[in-house]
């Protein structure tokens, strides 16, 4: 499903459909490259259809009429002819739209790989986790759309309007008079159409519409069910289905009711032009301005006509998706990368241990007021560095800044003596590791979770990771060791499994600076104690800063920063700290007040 | 095929009115299409004709003409109404009817069918399985009307001439063979792209969900790689069908073309040769340009039938499973605190060789705190679970107040008993309806639950406090307070036996203490429920009465937190592990 909302982050494009389309086919060469022959192709392969009429005309025209005095070699010409033409067609019609498919797939996965690629570029990606549903339908389903749009809808556009203008040639070669009364015929269905598509158009949003809520429903008598067993709501959560299944079906039979009356309009335009045609050609004809054949051949050529202008409101209205999902793609791609690779021009750092430095430091999200200010703090290189601070306090984006997920927008970031922001993302990622909370895996083996921290390692590098980091134990009990899968998100392991992983991948990766986010979900015993050990070996001979959320981290660290209300307010070990009676005295009271529980609380 | 057909007649029996009211429609629109033709027919003969022969214009005839052709375009649009709208209801009624089938038997089939099926396909058979499965009806009535046409195209043409006739006889054959051949070839491809399309979905989710550890160990291009590859197989996945729909769409175009060419090639002989009037292969010819797309439907509903026998084999797999959980009519007399009792009950999971519980019994006194401790896999998950009856033990019982839970109403027993599991699913609802489910409650109740499970603060500070829409459409809330709401959903429901499985995980321990002294004081001063609580955390454990420990699957120890550390050396390494841990990190 498509997203309908603006994301925040995201650029809206303010342009037309039709400059839509152009910015569209220009960000995908394979498409626009050899167009304007497609198109060309598209037109001619109208006219196999559309020579019929021709030669009905000349049939009757050369005898038929006057009760068969023509033989069919007064006609063979024109039929051998038509039969060409309409050969000759169907191969331009394969022609064009082999074309046609193949290079609008060529370019849309292309597209969709640049957006992919850009997506990755973006922070708000790491900053919002909720959008990213979002992103990923934009990649998704948005060029779906964009792919139907074109070989479908787009190609019925072209055929469509290529048979009318062919039909109207032939017409107003024969009569323009005719011609006139045919599309006189046809107008109030013009008129109407501009009504219709509007309306369609709203249908079709609110049977959209219908159907996300109606999904969300129906998912909660599955992914519910035990909430729902466990409190006796069985008959308040059928209601709540029914009630999603009624809107929807009610949504598309109100939309399925548009589609009818203009499919049938179109018909009674047809038998209006077809009745109005042939008096006025016979009018016309008798007074001996036209041939019999010709008002004949008028009723072909308005059924040319019919098929067009039956497609015409649901052709409008899915181009207006389309072209709304192609606007949500350019608008991702528009979207400049925030935190730019100086690339090969970055600068390298010295092969040290690093430490940081923050010069007059504040960060804002675009539009917001700072939620970070003024920091200004030296963390010495090997320093084990333990960031507290309440939820919001800014210790957060403390952590994104020194690991560049973010820039600030005031101050500089220092690595060593290096301005972060000009040093190149390969060699930034060398020295400095961010290891986040909930150790993500990807739907794979172990050995390709622990191989993104080193893509070449062998089996043997890996198994020495899991056994410098004290985990030998643990790995022995996986039955199927490096190959053992683990499922979606690292759903097959418990989570404290997954930490696990995470650690000695960030080993593999061997940083020389760790940020860490230290989990808060309780994990069993065992599983903790060895997360505990491996992390200890890991931060051996590191800098790292940790966002504490366990006192007891704190209490182990070399220093302690505080961070309240989007400033450094502390900044000491932990014992002076302790003495100094401030926030994180505070912090520490009611840690020591529990402590006989026998409990690390948080200062979170 | 013949399962195909049975499929559709349990949807036309279903819907028999609107399906014969649809029917009837697409049986005028068709003959209305023929009629067209002979119209057009009759009017060269008997209007065009003779008006040119004669130079002057049949004003009678002209005019019973042009009442025809309007006559039969406005039938004709009735039938296309009826046709379009009616047929179109028929198949959403039929979706909507199947869906509420499915999704009553997923709320009456027992937990433990859920637990054998995974989410997505009971997701999938809800939606795409029955949307699949009367995909077919769509085009069906449209085939009927055109099995109509086809029908009064023969009348028309046999009435017109013979030899045409053959042509016809010829033509439309090919045309339909044709289309069934196509929609036969394309449908498995067209599945297959579908298929891919979601391989191309589930990498750009997950690799936008793991962005963190992709941008922090550097792997985008490494990411971006693997996004081509799924890209690049759906791309000639799609180009494979483009293909085929490449050949054969000029090809069922051409077919009719031609075939009006050889009507004129032998019509002017039959005309020459007097068995045949110009009128009459007019109407041939003409009919050839309207009954041509008309017939594709045949070839949809022949192409859709395999996938919709497909789907339909896969929502009646739903609807013929069998079994719920049967329930007795007896209540639990009084209020307050209850008495809980487990007598030598064993459990196991349909496909274990083991039972993960054995000889359980347990006696969780009336208005205690209980917690119940154990490794990873010693069954006390499974303990919990037995409590609300998502599943019953394969021996023994479970007693409240010495009732067995089997013979207790529904209700009366989800209003005795709550079980408040780790994972939390939140409806698609506001904050106040998450909490009540739809129990008839004053806010202050709901507030009080919420301040108990600490969660009126942030409930509060959320845009539109309890009306606060949640869900996929709205507010996210964090793993910690979403424990907490289903914390108050349990609570607001004032149960007399509270069972929490590791239900504050994610809470911060800090709070988490809060929460659970507040539960343990209401219980202990006699207004609060019997607490049964599996513990992680050593300040869990030291709340309780009484702690139990479970090891493989059966209670091995119980007493005081310092009884079970001087008796047990298993619980001493199990509660120990945290101290190890701090010790550790020293």
């Amino acid at each position: 499903m498509s997203s309908d909302t603006t994301l925040p982050g995201v650029t809206p494009v303010r342009a037309t459909g039709s400059q839509i389309v152009r910015r569209g086919l220009a960000l995908s060469p394979a498409i626009r490259d050899g167009l304007w022959l497609t198109l060309l192709l598209a037109v001619l392969s109208t006219v196999g259809g559309s020579v019929v009429p021709v030669v009905i005309q000349r049939t009757i025209d050369s005898g038929l009429g006057d009760g068969g005095t023509t033989s069919l070699s007064a006609i063979g010409p024109y039929l051998l002819g038509a039969l060409v033409l309409v050969l000759l067609t169907a191969v331009v019609a394969y022609w064009m739209r082999v074309r046609l498919f193949v290079a609008s797939e060529r370019g849309l996965a292309e597209l969709r790989v640049t957006a992919f690629r850009h997506v990755h570029d973006l922070s708000m990606l790491t900053q919002n986790a909720e959008r990213r549903g979002a992103l990923v339908s934009r990649v998704t389903s948005d060029v779906d759309q964009v792919s139907l749009f074109l070989q479908f809808t787009g190609i019925t556009i072209v055929l469509s309007i290529g048979q009318m203008l062919v039909a109207t040639i032939i017409m107003a070669f024969y009569s323009w008079q005719l011609t006139i009364v045919v599309w006189v015929c046809f107008l109030p269905l013009a008129v109407s159409l501009k009504f219709f598509a509007g309306r369609l158009s709203r249908a079709y949003d609110t049977v959209r519409r219908t159907v996300g809520e109606m999904l969300a429903v129906v998912a909660e008598p599955v992914v519910g069910a035990s909430v729902v067993k466990a409190h006796a709501i069985e008959e308040r959560t059928q209601q709540r289905v029914d009630d999603g299944i009624q809107r929807n079906l009610d949504a598309n039979v109100r939309a399925q009711k548009l589609v009818a009356v203009t499919f049938a309009s179109a018909g009674l335009a047809g038998g209006l032009a077809n009745a109005g045609a042939i008096a006025a050609g016979v009018v016309i004809g008798v007074a001996g301005g036209l041939s019999m054949g010709t008002v004949i051949a008028f009723a072909f050529l308005v059924g040319l006509l019919v098929g067009p202008a039956q497609m015409a409101t649901q052709v409008l209205t899915e181009a207006q998706n389309a072209i709304a999902s192609w606007r949500r793609v350019i608008e991702l791609l528009d979207t400049p990368a925030d935190v730019v690779d100086p690339g090969p021009d970055g600068l390298a750092l010295p092969d040290e241990v690093l430490g940081a430095r923050f010069e007059g430091v504040g960060f804002a999200y675009p539009g917001g007021p700072e939620v970070l200010s003024d920091v200004d703090v030296v963390i010495e290189p090997r320093q084990r560095v333990a960031v507290v601070g309440e939820t919001g306090s800014g210790k957060t984006t403390f952590a994104k800044l020194l690991t560049r997920l973010m820039d600030p927008t005031r101050g500089t970031v220092r690595l060593g003596d290096t301005d972060i922001t000009q040093v190149a993302f390969d060699e930034l990622r060398r020295h400095v590791l961010m290891v986040p909370q909930e150790g993500f895996l990807f739907d794979a083996t172990l050995r390709e979770n622990l191989r993104y921290g080193r893509r070449d390692a062998s089996d043997e590098v890996l198994v020495a990771a899991v056994d410098d980091l004290g985990l030998a134990d643990w790995f022995a009990t996986l039955p199927r060791g490096l190959d053992t899968p683990v499922g979606q998100r690292g759903e097959s392991l418990s989570a404290g499994e997954r930490q696990l992983v995470a650690l000695v991948r960030s080993a593999l990766a061997d940083p020389d600076f760790l940020v860490l986010d230290e989990a808060t979900s309780a994990v069993d015993p065992q599983t903790e104690l060895r997360a505990t050990r491996a992390l200890e070996t890991l931060l051996e001979g590191r800098t790292s800063v940790t966002i504490a959320h366990r006192l007891t981290t704190a209490e182990n660290a070399d220093r302690v920063l505080v961070f309240d209300a989007g400033r450094l307010v502390e900044d000491g070990s932990h014992a002076t700290l302790v003495d100094a009676g401030g926030v994180y005295a505070r912090l520490h009271a009611s840690w020591v007040a529990q402590a006989s529980l026998g409990i690390a609380p948080v200062a979170d | 095929m013949r399962r195909g057909f049975g499929l559709l007649g349990r949807g036309i029996v279903e819907q028999k009115a609107l399906f014969a009211i649809s029917a009837v429609g697409s049986v005028l629109f068709g003959a209305m299409t023929v009629a067209d033709a002979w119209v057009l027919g009759w009017a060269t003969d008997h209007v065009i004709r003779p008006s040119f022969e004669r130079g002057e214009v049949v004003q009678g005839a002209l005019w019973t003409a042009v009442g025809l052709f309007l006559g039969v375009a406005t039938l004709r649009a009735l039938g296309v109404i009826a046709r379009r709208l009616i047929g179109g209801i028929v198949y959403y009624r039929l979706v909507a009817t199947y869906r509420r089938k499915v999704t009553r038997q997923y709320l009456a089939l027992p937990m433990s069918w859920h637990h054998r099926h995974p989410t997505g396909q009971l997701l999938s058979n809800a939606n795409a399985d029955v949307e699949a499965a009367w995909a077919v009806f769509m085009p069906l009535p449209m085939a009927v009307g055109v099995v109509a046409m086809l029908a009064a195209a023969l009348v028309a043409m046999v009435e017109a001439d013979w030899v045409l006739t053959i042509v016809g006889l010829v033509v439309f054959p090919a045309l339909f063979g044709i289309n069934v051949f196509y929609q036969r070839w394309l449908s498995p491809r067209v599945a297959h792209a579908q298929a891919l399309r979601g391989d191309v979905s589930a990498v750009a989710h997950e690799s936008f969900d793991g962005a963190l550890v992709v941008k922090s160990l550097g792997r985008e291009a490494e990411e971006t790689e693997r996004f081509t590859r799924a890209t690049h197989e759906l791309r000639d996945a799609n180009i494979a069908v483009g293909r085929i729909r490449s050949i054969f769409d000029p090809l069922l175009e051409a077919l009719p073309n031609l075939g009006v060419l050889l009507v004129l090639v032998l019509g002017v002989g039959r005309v020459a040769s007097g068995a045949a009037e110009p009128g009459d292969v007019v109407q041939v010819a003409y009919l050839f340009t309207v009954v041509a797309f008309p017939v594709r439907a045949i070839g949809w509903v022949l192409g859709e039938l395999p996938r919709s026998v497909v789907g339909w084999d896969r929502v009646d797999n739903v609807l013929q499973a069998t079994g719920s959980m049967a329930y007795g009519d007896g209540t639990v007399p009084g209020t307050g605190a209850v008495d809980l009792r487990l007598r030598g009950v064993a459990h196991r999971f349909d496909d274990a060789e083991h039972d993960v519980l054995q000889g359980v019994d347990l006696h969780v006194p009336r208005g205690s705190v209980t917690a119940l401790v154990g490794a990873t896999g010693s069954g006390k998950s499974t303990l919990t679970t037995l409590l609300s009856r998502l599943v019953d033990p394969r021996l023994g019982s479970v007693e409240v107040d010495g009732l067995d839970l089997r013979t207790l109403d529904h209700g009366a027993l989800a209003g005795t008993v709550a079980v408040v599991p780790q994972g939390t699913f939140l409806f698609d609802d506001s904050v106040r309806e998450n909490v009540t489910l739809g129990l008839d409650v004053p806010d202050e109740e709901v507030w009080e639950a919420l301040r108990t499970v600490q969660a009126d603060g942030f409930v509060a500070r959320l845009a539109d406090g309890l009306d606060t829409q949640l869900g996929e459409r709205g507010t996210t809330l964090s793993g910690g307070q979403r424990q907490r709401l289903a914390l108050a959903r349990a609570l607001v429901r004032r149960p007399r036996l509270l069972v929490m499985d590791d239900a504050t995980s994610a809470v911060d321990p800090e709070v988490e203490q809060r929460i659970l002294r507040a539960l343990a004081e209401r219980t202990s001063d006699g207004s609060g429920p019997t607490v049964l609580v599996v513990a992680y955390r050593k300040a869990t454990i030291s709340l309780a009465d009484e702690v139990v420990l479970l090891d493989g699957g059966r209670v091995a120890e119980r007493g005081t937190h310092e009884e079970l550390l001087r008796r047990s050396s298993v619980y001493r390494d199990l509660v120990d592990a945290y101290d190890q841990a701090r010790e550790a990190s020293a």
